[in-house]
């Protein structure tokens, strides 16, 4: 299982990268593998507003559908529309496999560092 | 196993439909086809023959043990569907009008009082046509409430995490914002979550109660009451109903609008395509915004479906009310959840229960501890189940547990087929320490083993086309 250090983590097992004014969104090793094979996911558009701790998408896999979770409160500015015919990139690589690029932040979650968040994911294993 | 289309003969047929008896009509020019539809051309013989293979694929709850948690599964008397096949009730056109179909009338307001005797509720509806069709409609009752009394600031719905994945749904769909809340390590409704997302924005909650993971909420009447108390109303999921039936009523628990799934909990097949009824029910104070029907004696209501909803569904419901009585109806609750508990303590010791109390009519097992000494997964386990004749369980439902398998042996199945199953599960709990390679692979006996099934839901492939 890869954590990246450069980058933050919430809970719900997104992660967050700080790319200047934007902030890039995905989900991490650990929540693409925990979810199995991905079918499916359903993304906001751009334009659309975010808020932090509150979902923004959902991604299915043959087991469940579960919510993607925003780290951050703005304005989507850009979507990785790949990903809709091509949702196992999340799987193959989540960390490359960005998912949206909020700008305008005006809150974050809570988030964690990459040891921290290695912590919790071995402590839900 | 050749799909129909491939065992399809040109000039083959059979002459099944009656010759026309009424005059004929052409469509409007435009909208007829160019080209006769490709239909298979089949003798009865083969037809017949085609069907029944097809039958020898699958496994219902007329060849063995189904216990698909939260699906109640259960088998349907075969005298409910006689009664439904009476042609008093099949050859009655929904345009008669009540006077020249008093025997249909009695049935419905007959099954409308023992239903909503059963779920504590003053009034009822049939229209909708299945469970999330009563949601849609018992949530919108909750809308009209709100709206009528000019009450615009509550647009959010408050749902579990333990709650039925339609009830987000529902409630995104009648347009309110779903607020999640988790719950409680014990499972059930966490009351601090409960209270910190209550407020003037509250225009409901929609709980299953035994929930999902088959417990009872020992707070459900503090729950309403704080729900009540913020100004939201309660919605009653009554897919579990079977736990429950006749021995304690939503309505006392504080729900104010319930559907219920005629077609699960009341003798018609689940889990066939339909069709189904999702029974609405509500409190007095909601039954001005319930939708029309043919028992109400004032127009001007609006509709969910057309006539009178799957009115036959509800014959069934009726016929085995009445065949079960008053004394039946919570002895089949009670049943349930004997059933339910009798086989989690035989599974017990083995496979490991997500949550060590006394269960409702299901319960849910936990195998991220065994996943993670033998490498199976829930999934492997639920395939291997197949090799010995039973249906697997729910598996990876409630999310709340991880590798869940969620068992609902339901009140129909006797002590011979639990200690059975019992054994099935003991056993592959062995087999998963000598030889987990097995259970990787399995099913190993069925004409099919593993489908792909990520290929199938990114791929689908729902049309023949020829080769």
């Amino acid at each position: 299982m890869e954590y990246p250090k450069e980058l933050h983590y919430t809970r719900s097992h997104e992660w967050l990268k700080q790319d200047g004014e934007q902030a890039v969104v995905g989900i991490s090793d650990y929540a693409q593998n925990s979810l199995g094979d991905l079918v499916f996911v359903n993304l906001p558009q751009e334009g659309d507003t975010v808020t932090a701790g509150e979902p923004f998408g959902d991604v299915e896999s043959v087991k469940a559908v579960s919510d993607l979770i925003s780290p951050v409160s703005g304005i989507v500015c850009a979507v990785n529309e790949e990903l809709l015919d091509a949702p196992e990139n999340l799987n193959s690589d989540p960390y490359g496999a960005w998912i949206i690029k909020v700008e305008s932040v005006t809150a974050t979650e809570e988030l964690l560092g990459a040891e921290d968040y290695q912590r919790l994911c071995e402590e839900e294993e | 196993m050749k799909l129909i289309f491939e065992k399809s003969v040109s000039g083959r047929g059979c002459s099944i439909l009656p010759p026309c008896d009424v005059e004929s009509a052409s469509l409007p020019y435009g909208l007829e086809r160019q080209n006769p539809p490709a239909l298979p051309e089949m003798s009865e013989t083969d037809v017949s023959r085609h069907y029944s293979e097809l039958c020898r694929q699958v496994h219902g709850v007329n060849c063995g043990f189904y216990p698909l948690g939260s699906c109640t599964m259960k088998y349907n008397p075969r005298i409910d569907e006689e009664l439904a096949a009476l042609p008093g009730f099949t050859d009655v056109h929904p345009l008669t009008p009540a006077e020249d179909a008093a025997g249909c009338m009695e049935v419905l307001a007959l099954a409308k009082r023992y239903l909503c005797e059963i779920s504590g509720m003053a009034d009822m509806t049939f229209q909708p046509a299945a469970g999330a069709h009563g949601e849609f409609t018992g949530v919108l009752l909750i809308k009209q409430y709100h709206d009528a009394r000019g009450d615009k600031a509550r647009t959010k719905i408050i749902v579990p995490d333990s709650a039925h994945g339609t009830n987000p749904a529902t409630a995104a769909m009648c347009g309110y914002q779903v607020v999640n809340i988790p719950s409680a390590p014990d499972g059930c409704v966490d009351l601090d979550a409960l209270q910190k997302v209550l407020g003037p924005d509250t225009a409901g909650l929609m709980l299953t109660n035994p929930n999902t993971v088959g417990l009872f909420d020992r707070n459900i009447l503090e729950i309403t009451r704080m729900v009540h108390e913020a100004g939201g109303l309660c919605y009653y999921d009554g897919a579990n109903l079977n736990a429950v039936m006749g021995i304690v009523r939503p309505g006392d628990m504080g729900f104010d609008c319930i559907h219920m799934n005629l077609h699960k909990t009341f003798a018609t097949p689940h889990g066939g395509g339909g069709p189904g009824a999702g029974a609405v029910g509500c409190k007095e104070f909601l039954r001005a915004y319930l939708p029309q029907s043919s028992l109400m004696q004032e127009p001007g209501h609006l509709q969910v479906r057309a006539f009178c909803g799957n009115f036959l569904v509800v014959v069934k419901a009726l016929a085995y009310l009445m065949m079960l009585g008053a004394e039946g109806v919570p002895q089949a609750a009670e049943n349930a959840v004997l059933n339910a508990n009798y086989l989690m303590q035989r599974i017990k010791g083995t496979f490991r229960p997500a949550f060590d109390r006394i269960c409702m009519h299901e319960f849910v097992l936990d195998l991220s501890e065994f996943k993670k000494q033998t490498g199976v997964s829930a999934l492997d386990v639920a395939k291997s189940l197949i090799d010995y004749g039973m249906h697997p369980p729910t598996m990876y439902f409630p999310l709340i547990v991880h590798e869940a398998l969620m068992l609902e042996p339901t009140e129909t199945e006797g002590k011979q087929t639990l200690d059975d199953a019992a054994e099935v599960f003991r056993s592959l709990y062995a087999l998963a320490h000598s030889d987990p390679e097995r259970m990787h692979k399995a099913p190993h006996n069925t004409p099919i083993g593993r489908p792909d099934e990520v290929r199938a839901a990114r791929n689908p492939i729902v049309r023949y086309v020829p080769a």
